[in-house]
């Protein structure tokens, strides 16, 4: 067993055991923690994969904007474990899980006698993931729906900024 | 490595994020698990565009890169989602003093 397969199965136990821990743990803020620990292992199995810009911008998205953004409006509301909600009752979370586990069952056992199943992926080689080969592809094949990104980035600035916007016309 | 070892380790991630979504009722704590269910989705677009690489990249040299592009763009949608997601979050603490779902059942009031 090489060096890569070590570190594939040590990311694939910490970011399915973070991601465990982000629905059982009790206290939101743990839980967002948990889930960066996730986002980093899943960014460690993009390196491994050598898309590197990918990883990097995994990073700097998810861990390190959206993550802050709902440790933030989590701090702002000051929720933890005692203003969490009660448990939903003991049945329905056993049928979540039931429901949940059976899905994960049920798409391995479709994909199980699937011919592409035993193909390669590569690992360590390859520079298709590297930032050259993507702006390359970023800016002349898909140039039309970076800058409508754009636009869409805008109208949810937009949209964010309307709904949170205290409305003082309207008394309760 | 084998696709099925980041097959089963995607569908696991988006299964933990299944029961996330139907078993917690905090309101943020399910926007989280929608979240793990797009990092799944995104890991295994990944995967497969590697393996397609390894495949077909001589005769194809765009295939894989067009697949990285993808994931960028769904990492653009999240983020958007995420800000007018948490901005509805924030009014309905305001108007309800709760993040609970079960209190949201009714729109009126």
């Amino acid at each position: 067993m090489g060096t890569t397969q070590i570190l594939f199965w040590f990311l694939s136990v910490l970011a399915i055991g973070s991601a465990v821990m982000v629905v059982a743990s009790r206290s939101p803020v743990h839980s967002i923690l948990f889930l960066i620990v996730t986002f980093f292992a899943i960014s460690g199995h993009y390196i491994l994969l050598n898309a590197q810009f990918l990883a990097i911008v995994n990073i700097i998205v998810y861990a390190g904007a959206i993550m802050v953004l709902f440790l933030f409006v989590v701090m702002l509301m000051n929720l933890n474990a005692d203003t969490e909600p009660p448990h939903k009752s003991k049945y329905l979370m056993f049928a979540g899980v039931i429901a949940g586990s059976s899905l994960l069952l049920l798409i391995v056992a479709a994909l199980r006698r699937n011919e592409a199943v035993n193909q390669l992926t590569q690992l360590k080689g390859g520079d298709v993931g590297l930032i050259n080969n993507l702006g390359k592809t970023l800016f002349t094949d898909y140039v039309l729906p970076f800058e409508i990104s754009s636009v869409l980035f805008l109208s949810a600035m937009i949209g964010a900024v309307v709904i949170s916007k205290k409305d003082k016309e309207v008394h309760h | 490595m084998p696709i099925n070892y980041y097959i089963v380790l995607s569908v696991a991630l988006f299964s933990i994020g299944v029961v996330g979504v139907l078993t917690r009722r905090n309101a943020i704590i399910i926007f989280m698990c929608i979240e793990l269910m797009l990092n799944a989705a995104n890991l295994l677009l990944v995967a497969f565009s590697k393996m397609h690489n390894l495949r077909l990249g001589t005769d194809f040299p765009t295939l894989a890169s067009d697949a990285q592009v993808f994931v960028f763009f769904i990492m653009v949608v999240a983020a958007a989602e995420v800000s007018v997601g948490l901005a509805i979050i924030v009014m309905i603490y305001r108007n309800i003093h709760s993040v609970d779902v079960n209190f949201l059942n009714r729109l009126k009031n």
